[in-house]
């Protein structure tokens, strides 16, 4: 039985019309619609394009999340093996639309889905984690080249098959690291690569160095008297026990502990969760990595207002950057909406 | 200096009267093994010794460290200097090596950084040491509230001395296979392999301090300044591992020992290029450290005239500050580098890699993504305590379930991302 593959394009390539007519509602029809017809061709016999959706591209970008909870319900009953979009080229709303539908439908159905774009749609950026982007060119003259090899790309998909770089299957890298084994150890390859440079010769490094987000540090507290300062650690500090049970490295969460009326971390109350140091002293006394006693006593003296009564600890051992960025947002949210004006972070 | 590698192929371990290798088979009086670790006042009484084997049903957990039997058979020093041995200079004469038999320290843990070997089972492909035949100490501390540097000092010792004694209690059988490398003094190597692009090595080493630390010629190389050593002083065990950083990629006094990327710059001397030296260099905490460490190996390399150099990390985080500081400072003084690291992306593969990173980072090679989740099926055997997979870096409360599977990163794999690239697993990007 052939698999079954639900299309997706916009209102334009269904015939319906240009910018005018964007703002249309999603459809399901039975079949192939438009490009659709092109791809039916390039799969052959092994799928069936059973159905195909059609939506406006304004209506799609003003109501993301509306349309996109729309679309899944329609195609749920088809019953879909696998889900194709586009191709969009350089429609940045299109190709936003065929992103956004690309990650609602892997998420939600858990099926392959396939898209094709030109690398500088915008859809690209937004989505590329989430679906597999062939590489298109710029306009529908490129329609020829992009139906077979995302064809091609979703049949490998469907059936499990193994995948090659994104240059061998023609997709956008997606930023995805993945193992595998090679047929060198790792120092001849590097030794291998040290030679190649040595001698001019083209070599391809294994690890594109990555650009980082550099976050400027915030002025000085100008107001000391009226600050309200809390107290945030990537260095694992947690009530005995590690009752959330912070993982000592690559951290999946991170804890809020109230410590309220604690004026000194001891032995027998804190610990650290975190894997990377020695913590024999931070068992000991948290305080060297969670200063609350000096704080108190500044509190006392009047140095600033008051110690927030709450703190926020996670591992750094290890922990992807993602989570980390997560982290930080929320616990950001919290201390703004309690009041806190400066925050004193700790690493290890 | 020339340094003759006695290779006994050791396939079978064995207990037995008296400790010996013949046909490919290490005997070991295990009473006598045991006696030499029990002198240690900081060990328990409940030590143990067992064997595991390659293709075993066996999972050792914790494990501290992997040492290969050596034992130095002509020539001035012996193996492990500073530590189990003299101080004096080694690298020059015969070492007699138990190739294919390892020494692993496991039992009660020291902290969280300790790893898992299979002996056989999905979880065997990604440790090197599944393919060694090992004998493996089973520790705990005389007192369970020791000092952890008091222990973690016993553990290390424990294995060096076992492994010394192994392959002395071997020094009269003849080699299977004898392995020479020669290498020349600077003043010689200026002038040989005219044409050749002079290169060298830096070699970085654990330094973190309190429980990573790295040791060369006994000395805590935390604290030195870097220094030039011959990559044949390294085969006789003068850097040996004091680390309980993450399992998969702190390297083991076995892949010192053992070190591919010396191995592979010794094959290509001559050839590619002219292999000056190895620089070894650390990897502190505190900033000033880290400039001041990476300035001076890289002026080291400078005065040494070398156009090139491979640069190994150890460890990930923190280290990855040193090894981007000693890329560009390389660099910037006109020396190419490659560099060898591994990568903390996340389980899902898709955060950044690395903690630093510059432009001039443009040749590099990874151990692969250390995050990566593998699923290890229960094994008949357990040498230690299954139940750390909760706890060590790399594992989760609930990693352990009850019929003995374990769900843990590769972090949690002993060697499994080694940074000398002594594996071959490697990342590329989906």
């Amino acid at each position: 039985m052939a698999y079954r593959v639900i299309h997706y394009i916009n209102q334009f390539y269904a015939g319906i019309g240009g910018e005018e007519k964007a703002d249309v509602t999603p459809e399901i029809r039975e079949g192939v619609v438009g490009p659709g017809t092109a791809l039916k061709g390039a799969f052959g016999p092994e799928v069936e394009i059973v159905a195909t959706v059609v939506c406006g591209d304004s209506y799609f970008a003003s109501n993301m999340d509306k349309a996109s909870a729309e679309i899944v319900e329609m195609i749920k009953p088809y019953k879909p093996d696998a889900f194709i979009a586009g191709p969009a080229f350089n429609a940045g709303r299109y190709g936003t639309a065929c992103g956004g539908m690309c990650e609602a439908i892997s998420k939600q159905l858990g099926i392959p889905v396939v898209s094709g774009m030109y690398p500088e749609n915008p859809g690209v950026e937004l989505y590329k984690k989430s679906a597999y982007i062939i590489e298109t060119p710029n306009s529908a003259a490129g329609m020829r080249k992009a139906v077979p090899a995302m064809a091609k790309l979703l049949l490998k998909l469907l059936k499990g098959e193994s995948l090659g770089t994104p240059a061998e299957e023609g997709y956008i890298e997606r930023g995805i690291r993945k193992n595998k084994f090679y047929d060198k150890l790792a120092a001849e390859r590097c030794v291998e690569m040290f030679v190649a440079k040595m001698k001019g010769e083209p070599f391809e490094t294994e690890y594109k160095m990555p650009v980082f987000d550099r976050v400027p540090p915030q002025p000085a507290v100008k107001d000391m008297k009226d600050a309200v300062i809390a107290l945030v650690t990537s260095g694992g500090i947690c009530p005995k026990g590690n009752p959330d049970h912070i993982e000592a490295s690559s951290a999946s969460k991170y804890g809020e502990y109230d410590i309220t009326g604690v004026m000194d971390l001891t032995a027998d109350t804190y610990c650290t969760a975190h894997g990377g140091y020695d913590a024999t002293y931070a068992d000991r006394n948290a305080d060297v990595v969670l200063p609350v006693d000096v704080l108190r006593d500044m509190e006392k003296e009047g140095v600033f207002k008051k110690l927030h009564n709450k703190f926020y600890a996670t591992v750094g051992n290890g922990t992807a950057v993602a989570s980390a960025k997560r982290f930080g947002a929320e616990i950001v949210d919290k201390l703004v909406a309690d009041g806190v004006t400066a925050v004193i972070l700790t690493s290890t | 200096m020339r340094l003759e590698l006695h290779r006994i192929f050791v396939n079978k371990l064995a207990f037995g009267e008296k400790t010996g290798v013949k046909d490919g088979v290490l005997t070991i009086d295990k009473k006598e093994l045991l006696d030499l670790i029990s002198e240690d006042a900081l060990l328990g009484k409940k030590l143990d010794v067992d064997l595991a084997m390659p293709g075993d049903s066996i999972r050792i957990v914790p494990v501290k460290d992997v040492i290969e039997p050596r034992w130095k058979i002509e020539g001035s020093g012996q193996v492990f200097p500073g530590m189990v041995s003299d101080v004096e200079t080694v690298g020059e004469g015969k070492t007699l090596v138990l190739s294919g038999a390892a020494v692993v320290t496991a039992g009660k843990i020291v902290r969280f950084q300790e790893g898992i070997i299979d002996m056989s089972g999905p979880g065997a492909d990604y440790t090197p040491y599944s393919q060694t035949c090992n004998v493996v100490l089973l520790l705990e501390p005389s007192d369970p509230g020791m000092d952890k540097h008091d222990y973690e000092a016993a553990c290390r010792m424990a294995g060096l001395k076992a492994a010394a004694y192994l392959a002395r209690c071997c020094a009269q059988a003849n080699a299977d296979r004898v392995d020479a490398f020669e290498h020349p003094n600077i003043r010689e190597a200026m002038t040989l392999h005219p044409g050749l692009p002079k290169v060298g090595y830096l070699y970085m080493l654990q330094t973190q301090g309190l429980l990573h630390d790295t040791y060369l010629y006994g000395v805590d190389v935390k604290k030195i300044l870097p220094t030039v050593v011959s990559p044949l002083e390294v085969m006789d065990g003068a850097i040996v591992s004091g680390n309980c950083v993450s399992a998969c990629d702190k390297n083991s006094s076995y892949v010192h020992q053992n070190n591919p990327v010396i191995a592979d710059m010794l094959k290509r001397h001559g050839k590619d290029f002219n292999f000056v030296t190895c620089i070894v260099t650390n990897e502190n905490v505190t900033l000033a450290d880290k400039r001041r460490s990476s300035s001076f190996a890289t002026k080291l390399a400078a005065m040494l005239g070398l156009d090139g150099m491979v640069i190994t990390e150890e460890g990930f985080g923190n280290p990855d500050a040193d090894l981007i500081m000693n890329c560009w400072k390389a660099e910037r003084l006109g020396i190419k580098t490659a560099l060898l690291t591994d990568e903390y992306a996340g389980q899902d593969g898709a955060s950044q890699s690395l903690a630093d990173s510059c432009v001039e980072g443009d040749a590099c090679v990874t151990a692969g993504n250390a995050n990566e989740v593998i699923v290890l099926p229960p094994m008949k055997k357990v040498l230690g305590f299954a139940e750390e997979a909760n706890v060590i870096a790399g594992g989760w409360q609930g990693s352990l379930v009850p019929d003995g599977t374990i769900t843990v990163e590769l972090q949690a794999i002993t060697g499994s991302t080694s940074e000398l690239g002594y594996t071959k697993l490697g990342a590329y990007t989906l």
